[in-house]
């Protein structure tokens, strides 16, 4: 890491102080690690109900368990994935008739998108599921596609704040019309832009969808809980390590993909 | 409509709890978030590396998951916690306080190099540097995020609804079941309230980000 702006370059000195230093706090965060594993060891977290995964009981297989799992987790993606183009789409749509220039229009759309923007997911979901009675999926992606559609808006809004005013001044100078110069013109370069802000609402969207197991749909919370349920209170461990594992890779992947691409455009702007 | 106003005192109690939320888990995640950021720009590695993995397990999980973590997975290993409160607060404080930490990072990070570089040559010693020149100026970039954040735990503390805890949207949920005429109203009537919380403080941080705009 490179020397931040909080102290000054450490002489030889103060690095093997450093060094000694951090080895012992190191040596204690290890010593805190162990007596906690040790806790969970003798509370027997480690014995064989991890073989769930391998040999379950009651008469399942292994197989049996991991399908089930990966279709918890292919509902999660189900979900995100009939969510995420929706809400760009609308979030585009949203745009567009926010920098159309007329008031009457642009006025309504900036109130519905602070609206949404200033409400929890999860009621939006109770909202598609008691108000408009639609099915446990349909809430999800209901909730999900409201709330991030109002944010992603406001990601191609600032996009298109940042791109130099001249864009625009020579978009119209060529005789386009405000809406040929937003197609042909600025959001191409929004979105290169914004590419890593809205990977990273990827991101929120898809653990915002775990808020389906608290509106009762079938995704991979729920998956785990009905497995436990099944098999006994003492694999509970197990299972919510795997999932929060699953969760974990899925989400690092998009993170990294988001840092990954903003280091590439950065490097071109 | 009527009945909206008819059980504006449950509104009142649902949201009196999600603000007794926000506030409880927004200073214990302010706190947990500063030591971690702290923690993440200090001079020593060890600490440096067990902070990176705190934020990066805390921002890549959902907030359900660890809310099913502290309610159901814990009392499953034998560590029972109250039901109720202690739980939601505990989840999100351990949720928030890593994009708490991340924040302050930043805000810290935005601090030119050059002006820790020019305190010194005017003579100025570490503390010196840090009271007068860096900190002012990060604290300054890190209210509107902070602000965003905070905004974020408030509208969060709807996911203990789903875990036996009755603040406004368990309420909303309850009004819903027992109006069914007047679902949307009611729901709407929760809305209200979230946007009293959400709808100021997304104000305040614009005005301040704007005030502060000048010093960069």
């Amino acid at each position: 890491m490179s020397r931040s702006v909080l102290y000054d370059e450490p002489g030889p000195k103060t690095l093997r102080r450093e060094r000694i230093a951090s080895i012992v706090v190191a040596v204690l965060l290890l010593a805190l690690g162990a007596y906690l594993l040790a806790g969970m060891i003798n509370r027997g977290l480690f014995d064989d109900r991890w073989l769930v995964f391998i040999d379950p009981p009651k008469g399942q297989t292994a197989f049996d368990v991991w399908t089930a799992l990966l279709r918890g987790l292919r509902a999660t993606l189900t979900a995100a994935v009939v969510a995420a183009p929706t809400a760009f789409i609308a979030a585009f749509i949203l745009t567009t008739l926010r920098a159309s220039g007329s008031s009457w229009v642009g006025r309504p759309v900036v109130v519905l998108i602070e609206f949404l923007r200033g409400m929890p997911v999860l009621l939006m979901m109770f909202f598609g599921l008691l108000a408009l009675g639609l099915s446990a999926f349909w809430a999800v992606v209901f909730g999900l596609v409201l709330y991030n559609a109002a944010v992603m808006a406001e990601i191609l809004r600032a996009g298109l704040a940042a791109l130099p005013k001249g864009q625009v001044e020579a978009g119209t100078a060529i005789g386009l019309t405000r809406w040929q110069t937003l197609r042909i013109i600025q959001f191409p370069q929004v979105i290169r832009l914004m590419l890593p802000s809205l990977i990273s609402q990827l991101v929120v969207l898809l653990k915002d969808s775990s808020l389906g197991f608290i509106v009762g749909y079938p995704e991979l919370l729920r998956t785990m809980q009905l497995n436990y349920s099944f098999f006994g209170d003492r694999y509970r461990f197990p299972l919510f390590i795997v999932v929060l594992l699953i969760y974990l890779i899925v989400n690092l992947t998009l993170s990294r993909l988001a840092v990954a691409l903003q280091r590439r455009t950065s490097g071109i702007a | 409509m009527l009945a909206v106003i008819e059980s504006l005192p449950a509104y009142l109690a649902g949201f009196q709890m999600t603000l007794y939320l926000t506030v409880v888990s927004g200073i214990l995640s302010l706190l947990l978030g500063t030591l971690l950021a702290a923690a993440r720009v200090s001079p020593l590695r060890s600490l440096r590396s067990v902070s990176t993995f705190a934020v990066e397990l805390g921002r890549n999980t959902p907030l359900t998951l660890v809310f099913v973590f502290f309610v159901f997975i814990l009392p499953g290993v034998g560590i029972i916690l109250p039901l109720g409160t202690l739980p939601a607060i505990i989840a999100l404080t351990v949720y928030t306080s890593a994009f708490v930490c991340e924040a302050v990072r930043s805000g810290i990070n935005s601090v030119g190099i050059g002006q820790a570089e020019a305190a010194r040559a005017i003579g100025l010693g570490s503390i010196g540097t840090l009271r007068l020149i860096v900190l002012p100026q990060a604290l300054r970039t890190v209210v509107p995020p902070l602000i965003s954040v905070l905004i974020a735990l408030a509208k969060n503390t709807s996911v203990a609804s789903g875990f036996a805890v009755v603040e406004l949207t368990a309420t909303g949920r309850a009004l819903a079941r027992d109006y069914p005429a007047d679902v949307i109203w009611m729901l709407l009537g929760v809305a209200a309230f979230y946007l009293l919380i959400t709808i100021p403080a997304g104000y305040a941080a614009s005005r301040i980000e704007r005030r502060v705009v000048f010093s960069r």
